[in-house]
């Protein structure tokens, strides 16, 4: 299983000298004064992704320009499916719009639509032709992690708006990737509505795929593997985990919250059917009640701005599984590389054994050959010539191989270098900003209770 | 008509209700308490407020818990009770300090009465005795029995309903307690009430068993009479003033079980989402385990839900002890006042058909006899006494409700602001910078490639 080697025909250049760390400080300078809010710098994050701005090729190559993506609309449409029957989907409107260098403003060069399986088989595109990337994952397919208002429903009106904004969110990830901004399928998926699909297939990459039952074989089987890589793989499995058992129970603590809030509700109608029979108690209850209606309200706001964290959680989660695809093909890698060593001794000792006459590996020819007489020198040095034609062939792939693996070792663990510093800045930022939902919702809880407190003492 | 001859105050003896003031009406400087203060029949709703009509956000119906505990504002009512009296107090009852006895036969619970006073009923200026629930149960009926006229506070519920409450846990017994010290403050408070001499007996004596036994083969002279008017009499037109009162209660004790039921379905969702957060923190906890630069936030937020936790419990805790008691004492007051209510109709009618029955005898008609005489003054009399400790109820009530719903918004305040500063605290954490671990890649922009 080889990978695929750079092919000129996806990517605009070769680059030498590619900044396989950090997409930082470049990138991070081309669009930094223009950005509005300015972040503290924090070195391999996705700040510029934050800010919504990414890089592209230009058209005649000769370097990156500037761009904004967004997910500007999402449209229901009915089409006909594969098997022509009828079938509901969303579509979502892609623009880019390029940023002037010098005055910020930006111009709408591209706008074209396109559907959640199109997301799709661009992801699995770059998989496949960026094994050593940890290829930012897509917004979930199905709404999972739900708590009772929200619905499971692809269709429902929130969980298309929350898709969209995932979908957003990946393609910027991707444009602010150093290496993944420059490939070809990207920019076209962008720029080129028709006949995508068909370009990216004839890539051929399904093809290319590794199949999954190898890989696991791989996963068993590898005896060597970089340390580095294992730890990596527990990791991605109980961070997944963690976060999974995270989302499910903050549901849950969303799903209870919400009860707690809309039952105050009521207190408003009691209050104010109460405050009809009386006489001097009458007005302080029922501005009270009011209180209390506008307290059971504020539930929902704050509740989906929690889901934007939930987001941000989600995404995360689902990185997990590309860092495990990242180990995955470093196991395959290596294992292939243990193979063709193993291959590779195996035909040196034959030929050994050949050469001197003795026999200690079995082999079909040596039994055939004590079972049906002696073969001619002539046979022999056949045999030798062949297999040593082999062996050289070998030792070359085993260069080849080691090299290859050496690179993906290299490379996979720098994008993964600037992955980490990206999930830090970026959980830290999740953190903070529901630390903020709190205090908010503290303070609105305050303020509610203390106008009802005054309502009361009026009374 | 009351038990025992009140010293020291004005008679509420037999006088015309039109122009007999209260010796409590409009007194007080704080409330304007004047006048009618009873609503009118219009203002009255008569709508019921059934479980169903309840708004729950999962379409549950509501699950009922006992509630004990009591209000926690006994202290300031103490004080304002000077303001809206006017006068100075001579009697000051305090109930404390509840001790477990452990017999032979039965196991209870006996609190300390203290009671400090300058009246001439009381031999010595303070006393302090032991007294158990049943004591107070006691005490109860015989106040009723004895001053039938009057308004009587409620007890808290004397058989715990649910088997899972404890009847010895402290904060049952701590709940049941300012119960009962708001009962004997009630009666304190009370002009005519706190002259009985039962009260009298039930604060100083040392042995009440004694006591309660040569009362048994009594019967209070007073009470008999009042006693021994059957239901026979069907009441002609209830003056407006005591139907609307009626009214007023019927729909003020519903509200207030509805009320009751809403508090419990707060606690109820509370708990559950105590539960959760408890849940919830730890996995923050978890996730720190696994980062570097990430654990020391991670961990932080999980502290922070832990102490999130803390509070809300504490609030729990306070709404389950300090309101719903409170809730109950009222819906209770309100059914006995019905059935006092109920009396005056029959007193009331008592003398109407004795009234007609005189008008049907073909007597002198000037002369009124004797005895429907003294029906008149009984109604007169029970008239004056219901409508004054009406007027005290209604602005009792008002104090205390202003009170409890007043704490009530306070322990949310207290909540949040726990909360707030809990999550205020941790932001500096989240926003600290890492140390700088290793250089970044040496870095080439692409557009100069």
């Amino acid at each position: 299983m080889e990978q695929a080697p750079p092919d000129l025909e996806r990517q605009w250049q070769p680059a030498p000298l590619e900044p396989l760390g950090h997409t930082d400080a470049g990138l991070q300078a081309a669009v930094g004064e223009e950005a509005e809010g300015s972040r503290d710098e924090v070195p391999g994050d996705g700040t510029e992704h934050a800010l919504g701005l990414g890089v592209l090729m230009t058209e005649n190559n000769f370097g990156l320009k500037k761009i904004e993506i967004s997910v500007s609309e999402a449209e229901k449409r009915t089409g006909r499916n594969a098997m022509n029957m009828q079938e509901t989907y969303t579509a979502y409107l892609i623009e880019t719009r390029s940023v002037e260098h010098t005055d910020g403003q930006s111009v709408l060069t591209d706008s074209l639509w396109r559907r959640y399986s199109e997301f799709e088989l661009l992801r699995n595109y770059l998989l496949v032709y960026y094994p050593h990337i940890v290829v930012p994952p897509l917004p979930e397919k199905r709404a999972e992690f739900v708590w009772h208002k929200l619905s499971a429903d692809n269709m429902d009106p929130d969980f298309v708006e929350r898709r969209r904004i995932g979908l957003e969110n990946f393609l910027l990830r991707v444009a602010s990737h150093p290496i993944l901004c420059r490939d070809k399928i990207f920019y076209l998926f962008l720029t080129q509505e028709g006949n995508w699909k068909e370009t990216v297939n004839e890539t051929g990459f399904q093809l290319k795929a590794d199949s999954r039952l190898k890989a696991l074989n791989a996963t068993f089987r590898v005896k060597n593997p970089d340390k580095r890589f294992t730890e990596l793989k527990h990791y991605s499995d109980e961070l997944q985990s963690v976060i999974s058992h995270l989302l499910r129970v903050r549901a849950r603590v969303a799903d209870r919250l919400y009860g707690v809030y809309k039952v105050h509700g009521n207190y408003g109608r009691v209050f104010s059917e109460w405050s009809a029979i009386e006489k001097e108690m009458g007005d302080g209850l029922q501005s009270a009640g009011h209180h209390m209606d506008v307290y059971a309200s504020s539930i929902d706001d704050i509740l989906e701005d929690e889901e934007h964290y939930a987001d941000q959680l989600k995404e995360y989660l689902f990185y997990a599984e590309a860092l495990r695809a990242v180990c995955r093909k470093h196991e395959l890698m290596q294992y292939d590389l243990e193979m063709a060593a193993q291959d590779l001794a195996s035909k040196k000792q034959q030929c050994e054994e050949l050469a001197t006459g003795t026999v200690r590996t079995f082999s079909l020819k040596g039994m055939t050959t004590k079972l049906f007489g002696q073969e001619t020198p002539e046979q022999r040095e056949a045999r030798i010539k062949v297999l040593e034609e082999q062996i050289n062939e070998g030792e070359q792939q085993l260069k080849s191989k080691n090299l290859e693996g050496r690179e993906f070792v290299k490379n996979a663990w720098a994008d993964i270098e600037r992955f980490k510093e990206q999930k830090n800045h970026d959980l830290k930022e999740a953190l903070i900003s529901y630390a903020v939902m709190q205090i908010s919702m503290c303070k609105k809880g305050i303020q509610v209770w203390t106008n009802a407190k005054e309502c009361f003492s009026k009374m | 008509m009351s038990g025992g001859p009140p010293k020291g105050l004005p008679s509420t003896g037999p006088h015309s209700l039109l122009d007999m003031p209260h010796p409590l009406a409009g007194s007080s400087s704080e409330e304007a308490v004047g006048g009618d203060s009873t609503p009118s029949p219009d203002l009255l709703m008569a709508r019921s407020f059934g479980d169903k009509d309840l708004i729950l956000p999962n379409g549950g119906t509501p699950a009922g818990t006992s509630s004990p505990a009591s209000s926690s504002s006994l202290l300031n009512r103490l004080q304002l009770d000077d303001d809206i009296d006017g006068e100075t107090r001579d009697l000051f009852v305090t109930v404390d300090d509840p001790k477990k006895h452990v017999c032979t036969m039965e196991t209870y619970i006996t609190y300390r009465i203290t009671t400090k006073s300058t009246r001439v009923e009381f031999d010595l200026p303070e006393y302090s005795v032991r007294r158990r629930y049943q004591d107070f149960d006691w005490l109860r009926n015989k106040l009723e029995e004895s001053q039938p006229t009057h308004l009587i506070p409620p007890l808290p519920e004397k058989f715990v309903v649910k088997g899972v409450v404890d009847r010895f846990s402290e904060e049952f017994v701590e709940t049941r307690r300012k119960a009962l010290d708001k009962f004997l403050k009630r009666i304190t408070d009370h002009p005519v009430l706190s002259f009985n001499e039962h009260f009298n007996v039930f604060l100083t004596a040392k042995d009440l068993n004694a006591y309660k036994r040569q009362g048994m083969a009594l019967l209070s002279r007073v009470g008999e009479s009042v006693k021994h008017v059957t239901g026979g009499y069907k009441l002609r037109s209830r003056p407006l003033e005591f139907a609307a009162i009626g009214d007023y209660l019927d729909t003020f004790a519903l509200k207030l079980g509805t009320i009751d039921r809403i508090a419990q379905r707060i606690i109820k969702e509370e708990i559950e989402y105590l539960v959760e957060l408890r849940e919830y923190g730890p996995v923050y906890s978890t996730w720190s385990a696994l980062e570097g630069e990430l654990a020391e936030p991670l961990e932080g937020v999980s502290a922070c839900i832990g102490n999130c936790s803390t509070a809300l419990e504490e609030l729990t805790d306070d709404m389950t002890e300090d309101f719903l008691p409170v809730l109950r004492e009222y819906i209770l007051y309100s059914d006995s006042m019905k059935s006092v209510l109920k009396k005056r109709d029959q007193v009331q009618a008592e003398y109407e058909a004795k009234l007609e029955a005189v008008a049907l005898r073909k007597e002198d008609r000037p002369k009124v006899p004797a005895d429907v005489e003294k029906c008149q003054d009984r109604m007169e009399c029970f008239n004056a006494d219901l409508k004054a400790d009406m007027e005290r109820w209604q602005s009792n009530k008002r104090q205390d409700f202003r009170q409890l719903l007043m704490g009530m918004a306070d322990k949310n305040i207290q909540y949040y602001e726990k909360c707030l500063m809990a999550w205020e605290s941790i932001i500096p954490l989240l926003q600290e910078k890492p140390e700088a671990n290793g250089s970044p890649l040496v870095f080439i922009p692409w557009w100069s490639l």
